[in-house]
């Protein structure tokens, strides 16, 4: 056993009310800079839909992540070492921008200097590659916000493996759900497998996944080799970069800009301690639909008097083992079981999970059709398919997700009767093998979800390992090179250096 | 004339290339990159990359070994001038034109594409039309050197090769009667040396060849020096066994 602590994130669907305040913050904070126009840390999807880029979830299509090859062996989809350097010069499995989409600004000037004419004038788009005109804009950022596009095109969906899906593009039967995400910061990154420079790598402190920049050589193999494609390739500077998890933020003890933005108050963030010399065999379980179940069986109970004492002697600091203690991500993934990994079948053990959505009745409009278990409706019933649903989070096994649905489900129907009906109803709370008192702690931290409930980050501890009278003078107003003093002066070598835009005041 | 070009320029190139890459590597590392425009445009690129590159590094080895293996040990192999002469021309030819042929359909694309055009430097593009003329003096070379497959000439090259990297003097005046078009071939080579640290060739030198000596796929990054030796499972259980122990204890009463 070897402990090592991760700041993991939960984010419960059932509240996203996909307003995109995240990725707004995210992009104005990470990359609103030329080269990366087109890169979104953190994007909102409406599923069912192919998302961004499209069609990312089929790595059929794309070889990101993992597979277990023949002989047992976990080696990442795109090929085993030799044949990533071998694709070097061409990675066959690289999507295009237009993938993504063609960044594009609109010509707002023509606006108020147009001449006077008879038609009214517009801005019509421009490429932010090219300067040239965009005759049609094809894609966008998030083409297929709330079911836009033809169902035929949106069915595309990955997830709907397995499911009838035809009938879903009735408006009878329609259903749709908000997706956000950001890098999985994964206990088995693909990205960092992937790196030929060995340039991206895991945080052993905090589990944050971080590409150097100035040894990345720009291979792009982590592009294609992440499965949520989140690393992205600067055409600019010609390096990838990724998601952060905001570590400025998250060292000082502040949630990441997305977390502390979300209008819905659906992100948590919280410390899982785990065991770092369970992750390979965790990965490489036989069978895809056991990969949900051996990634929990990765984590480590952080009230066990064993593991408190392994985690002292790995070096865990003592306030991180008291968050892993009052973590909101354990409470929901393991006591609750409510919270899922995205996509684990891509065996990379991502640590950004997700509390699947209730949805509307399905045929509530037929008047005593609807299944009802008891004083609770039938998880089987609800307007989102279960499979749809089970294939996002759970490769596919539908048991988990249609407990965790019925236990938020039972939720709502014991707090409704304890404030409506003023009874506090335990049967409800034990048909689903909770008890009252832990179906407050949910109402609590899952619907009321307070800043301190949400957010339980201890601060990193860079005092035990620098002194800080070394770093006195280290960094401040020089004109060094490579220091952020926001002075680029031209270079020798030709890196483009552009001078730091600052907006300009309008005269 | 001679002398400056085959005698004092190639160690004004290869010290620019060496001190040059060494400053930009400590300098400006975040610079240091292949610059790959795949992610704008794939269209062409598979086919002319991996012919280029192919092309390219088979020349290059090709060069090395053909200039710098001492003359004693292609003797002492039994190789015959001629034959190495003529085995230079098949595989250089080969690959040359393979390179050509591959560096033309990316010059093509970088020329053509908006996309590519507008995100190239002016280094970009220069470097890329340089290595092409390369490639065409290059490959004429070969029918230079088909008017005498003696393998003479080419022991010239060798001698002035070796001379230079080993500072002998009066290196440049073993090839003073060599045909034009080889020795246009040489300096525009050692004015591509000359440039290499200010390109994106620099991205030769980060071969990723630790790659398969990195132990497993993961990097994890340890503030500590030395990584922690994980506990055993038996130790483990025995701490269980322990805290077991402490718990049924019976508590000292107050």
């Amino acid at each position: 056993m070897r402990v090592r602590a991760q700041i993991g994130m939960v984010l419960n669907l059932d509240k996203c009310i996909g307003c995109h305040t995240c990725s707004v913050t995210c992009k104005n904070v990470w990359t609103s800079r030329d080269g990366v126009e087109y890169a979104w840390f953190n994007n909102v999807e409406t599923k069912p839909g192919t998302g961004y880029p499209t069609d990312w979830e089929n790595q059929k299509r794309w070889n990101g992540g993992w597979t277990r090859s023949r002989s047992g062996k976990l080696v990442p989809r795109q090929g085993s070492k030799w044949r990533i350097v071998a694709n070097i010069f061409a990675n066959p499995d690289l999507p295009e921008i237009d993938d993504y989409y063609e960044p594009f600004d609109f010509d707002y000037d023509h606006l108020k200097s147009a001449p006077e004419m008879k038609a009214f004038p517009t801005a019509r788009p421009r490429s932010k590659i090219t300067g040239e005109r965009i005759e049609k804009i094809e894609k966008g950022p998030n083409w297929e916000e709330i079911l836009g596009g033809e169902f035929s095109k949106r069915s595309q969906d990955y997830n709907f493996e397995g499911v009838q899906k035809e009938i879903y593009g009735e408006y009878e039967n329609t259903f749709m759900m908000y997706l956000p995400r950001l890098c999985e910061h994964c206990l088995n990154p693909a990205c960092a497998a992937s790196c030929p420079s060995g340039a991206i790598y895991k945080r052993e402190e905090d589990g944050i996944v971080l590409i150097d920049q100035e040894k990345c050589r720009g291979w792009r193999m982590c592009v294609s080799g992440c499965p949520y494609k989140k690393v992205y390739y600067n055409w600019s500077t010609g390096k990838s970069e990724k998601c952060t998890l905001c570590y400025p933020r998250i060292e000082s003890g502040n949630p990441t800009v997305c977390s502390e933005t979300c209008v819905g108050r659906i992100r948590y963030l919280g410390v899982m301690l785990y065991d770092a010399d369970k992750i390979e065999t965790a990965a490489n379980v036989p069978s895809e639909k056991q990969l949900y179940d051996a990634q929990l069986d990765v984590f480590l109970d952080p009230n066990d008097p064993v593991v408190i004492e392994t985690a002292r002697a790995d070096g865990v600091p003592e306030d991180w083992i008291k968050a892993a203690q009052e973590s909101p991500i354990w409470k929901m993934a393991m006591e609750w079981k409510v919270a899922f990994p995205l996509h684990p079948e891509y065996r990379t053990l991502p640590m950004v999970w997700y509390i699947p959505p209730l949805s509307p009745i399905q045929n509530a409009a037929e008047a005593g059709a609807i299944g009802m278990d008891g004083a609770m409706p039938d998880v089987k019933s609800l307007r989102i398919p279960l499979r749809y649903l089970a294939n996002m989070l759970t490769a596919g096994d539908e048991a988990p997700i249609a407990a965790a649905l019925e236990r938020m489900l039972a939720m709502r129907a014991y707090m409704r009767a304890k404030t409506v009906d003023g009874v506090k109803d335990e049967g409800i709370a034990t048909r689903v093998g909770l008890s009252g008192r832990v179906i407050e702690d949910m109402y609590k931290i899952m619907a009321l979800a307070d800043y301190e409930d949400r957010f339980v980050i201890p601060t990193t501890h860079r005092e035990q390992v620098e002194d800080a009278y070394d770093l006195r003078v280290g960094e401040g107003f020089t004109d060094c090179n490579g220091c952020s003093t926001g002075i680029s002066k031209g270079s020798l070598f030709g890196g483009q250096k552009r001078p730091l835009k600052m907006p300009q005041e309008v005269k | 004339m001679n002398n400056f070009f085959f005698g004092i320029y190639p160690y004004i190139a290869l010290s620019v290339l060496i001190f040059g890459s060494i400053a930009r590597y400590e300098r400006d590392p975040f610079t240091w990159k292949s610059s790959s425009s795949q992610l704008l445009r794939r269209r062409q690129l598979r086919l002319g990359s991996v012919l280029f590159h192919v092309g390219v590094l088979t020349i290059f080895f090709g060069h090395l070994f053909g200039l710098l293996t001492p003359l004693w040990i292609i003797d002492a192999l039994g190789i015959s001038h001629s034959a190495k002469q003529v085995l230079a021309m098949a595989v250089g030819g080969i690959a040359g034109v393979m390179a050509l042929v591959g560096g033309g359909i990316l010059f093509h694309r970088r020329w053509t594409d908006p996309r590519i055009r507008k995100t190239s430097s002016v280094a970009d593009i220069g470097i890329l039309g340089l290595l092409l003329a390369q490639l065409v003096l290059g490959v004429s070379t070969i029918f230079a050197s088909a008017q005498h497959l003696d393998g003479h000439e080419m022991v010239k090259f060798m001698h002035w090769a070796q001379g230079i990297l080993t500072f002998r003097s009066g290196a440049a005046a073993q090839i003073a009667d060599v045909s034009l078009i080889f020795k246009l071939h040489i300096v525009l080579g050692l004015t591509i040396f000359l440039l290499f640290p200010f390109t994106r060739l620099v991205h030769m030198l980060s071969v990723p060849l630790r790659y398969f000596w990195r132990p497993g796929y993961q990097v994890v990054r340890s503030r500590r020096s030395a990584p922690l030796p994980a506990h055993s499972d038996a130790e483990i259980k025995q701490a269980r066994v322990a805290a077991a122990k402490s718990r049924q204890r019976p508590q000292p009463a107050e």
